[in-house]
């Protein structure tokens, strides 16, 4: 095996300074003097004085953490749910369909989940004037229905690898089905919980498609913004937005994994 | 405390209003599934039939009541034959599939060597390995497609770079072109392909690898002949999740391609949200979905393959 390791690993090198190169550089050039991105000038924070004052991404920062608090906590909700009927429900009618259906919004292009959302508010509203116009609350239906598919999926992967003799032994001496789930399931699956919420978080924050289709007046994301000012060019701003959006995932990212290190046979 | 003896609560009063645990569990989500993304498909699915019109919807009914009380039902055909007759409807599927194939195996190649490199490293290095694969995958999509442009433009970073090292003296054009989707397509997908490609070859059975070199095979042949028959479920569901989400991808082509860059989700965005012609973007769409319908199933069984060899 040693003749072909340095091969593995050269291109395995490659592949994870890949990953971080575009990242390194958005980073360094958020803290360039000039305005433009590429030549290096000096050190500066000012662009992230302008980013902090400039209302327009501020509105749509706040918009987008609101609808992204709100739908990881319905996805959570309705996608453990899915993860329990799935996992602990031997056969029911619906089953296939709600497999098929909770798996198909990780793959499904994100064009046609936009596009068909929309419709079906138009048609909603044209039927029974509900909803009324599109917003926040389209939005959010519309984060919900995709978050929950990554939520079920990691929950329900947990409640498979779980030790279920506890939950049978609890049922054994008596406790009720809903006592059970909250006295024992819960606590073991809560790590998947928190990996799900947060999951759905980002993904919520990230969304720039479907936002775009069910959107509505008064009512722009953070990436929709960040998209319009993208497309008319690098703007210096931009990186150092994107600067505080990384750090933080980082130091999220590396906190819950010290945290929620999964153990071992559980 | 208070937020358990209040669910306890709940699920008291749920009973007492008759309703049965189970089917409150199974019921909630599959209902709002069926409603916001089973029933959109058929709403797209009849808009795709309809008449564009100057109207709030922008489109016609297809039920009409004729004066004595008789339903018609006026299907129109016309937008998928609309979609034949252009060739740039056909031109852009044929692209996309193109796009979606060439970058799925050139994700599958770099994210090969990566995903055997992390499934043989020792416990604690494997763990940092992977947090360095998933950590991109958790921040802004939208933002990394963006640090390409910096990079990639004419007067940007990797231009500046290969001048000053005198290894052109032009700069190179590689923003707005299909260089620059592929770029962009590898570099974010990549985690997709890392992690399935990862989850089949740590466990694979160290023991039958060393059987094999003991035999007298060498390292090629162990490779072909072994792992990658074995991490064949990996490789699968690897690139179904590249390329399924590729064919409709939009923000990469719409940032980093050019005008000549075809593919199919620019198409229905440009036709949704430009032209306004709600029942094309619809037929469009349909045809995306049939097109996806046979790589989503390839998916579905070889994550169920997956599943069950594990368990």
């Amino acid at each position: 095996m040693k003749r072909q390791s340095w091969f593995l690993t050269i291109a395995s090198t490659l592949g994870f300074v890949f990953l971080y190169v575009p990242i390194v550089s958005l980073i360094i050039f958020s803290f360039n003097k000039s305005k433009l991105v590429t030549v290096w000038a000096g050190f500066s924070t000012k662009w992230y004085g302008k980013l902090f004052s400039d209302p327009q991404i501020m509105g749509a920062a706040w918009i987008s953490l609101k609808i992204a608090f709100i739908s990881a906590s319905l996805a959570l909700v309705l996608g453990t749910l899915a993860a329990l009927s799935l996992a602990r429900f031997r056969r029911f009618r619906g089953k296939t369909l709600l497999s098929a259906m909770i798996s198909a919004p990780l793959v499904m292009p994100d064009v046609i989940i936009g596009l068909s959302l929309l419709l079906l508010f138009v048609a909603m509203e044209n039927v029974f004037g509900w909803p009324a116009g599109r917003g926040l609350t389209t939005i959010i239906i519309a984060h919900t229905t995709f978050c929950m598919a990554y939520v079920a999926v990691v929950v329900q992967s947990r409640l498979i690898t779980m030790d279920a003799s506890l939950e049978e032994a609890a049922c054994d001496l008596g406790a009720r089905p809903v006592r059970v789930f909250l006295d024992v399931t819960l606590p073991v699956i809560s790590p998947a919980l928190v990996s799900g919420w947060l999951l759905s978080f980002t993904l919520s924050l990230d969304d720039l498609v479907i936002a775009s289709f069910v959107s509505g007046p008064g009512a722009s994301t953070l990436p929709m913004v960040i998209f319009s000012k993208v497309r008319l060019g690098v703007s210096p701003d931009i990186n150092a937005l994107a600067t505080i959006i990384i750090v933080t995932v980082a130091i999220g990212v590396a906190i819950a994994a010290s945290r929620l290190k999964p153990r071992k046979g559980g | 405390m208070s937020m358990r003896a209040n669910l306890l609560r709940l699920a008291g009063l749920l009973k007492a209003l008759g309703f049965r645990g189970r089917s409150i569990v199974i019921g909630v989500p599959l209902w709002w599934l069926v409603l916001f993304f089973l029933i959109p498909f058929l709403v797209v699915a009849k808009i795709s039939f309809s008449e564009a019109i100057i109207a709030r919807p922008p489109y016609s009914s297809l039920i009409e009541w004729s004066g004595d009380g008789v339903m018609l039902i006026k299907l129109e055909f016309s937008n998928y034959a609309y979609l034949l007759e252009d060739s740039l409807y056909v031109s852009a599927f044929l692209s996309s599939l193109k796009i979606a194939f060439f970058s799925t195996v050139i994700v599958l190649l770099v994210a090969y060597p990566m995903a055997y490199r992390i499934a043989r490293a020792s416990e604690g290095a494997r763990n940092i390995l992977l947090m360095l694969v998933i950590l991109p995958f958790w921040t802004s999509f939208l933002l990394r497609v963006y640090a390409w442009i910096g990079l990639l433009k004419t007067k940007g970073i990797v231009n500046n770079l290969l001048m000053s090292l005198g290894i052109t003296s032009e700069p190179i054009v590689m923003m707005q072109t299909n260089f620059a989707v592929y770029l962009g397509i590898v570099y974010t997908y990549l985690p997709f392909m890392v992690l399935p490609l990862f989850t089949t070859l740590v466990k694979l059975d160290s023991s039958i690898l060393e059987a094999s070199s003991d035999l007298g095979a060498r390292p090629m042949t162990t490779f072909f002949k072994i792992t990658l028959p074995l991490s064949v479920p990996g490789i699968v569901a690897g690139s179904m999740l590249v390329f399924i989400p590729v064919i409709g991808e939009f923000v990469i082509p719409a940032l980093l391609g050019g005008p000549d860059t075809l593919m199919i989700g620019k198409v229905l965005w440009n036709e949704f949200f430009s032209n306004r012609d709600w029942p094309v973007a619809s037929a469009v769409a349909m045809v995306l979905l049939v097109l996806l319908v046979i790589p989503i199933m390839l998916l579905r069984n070889a994550q169920t393959a997956s599943s069950e060899a594990s368990s």
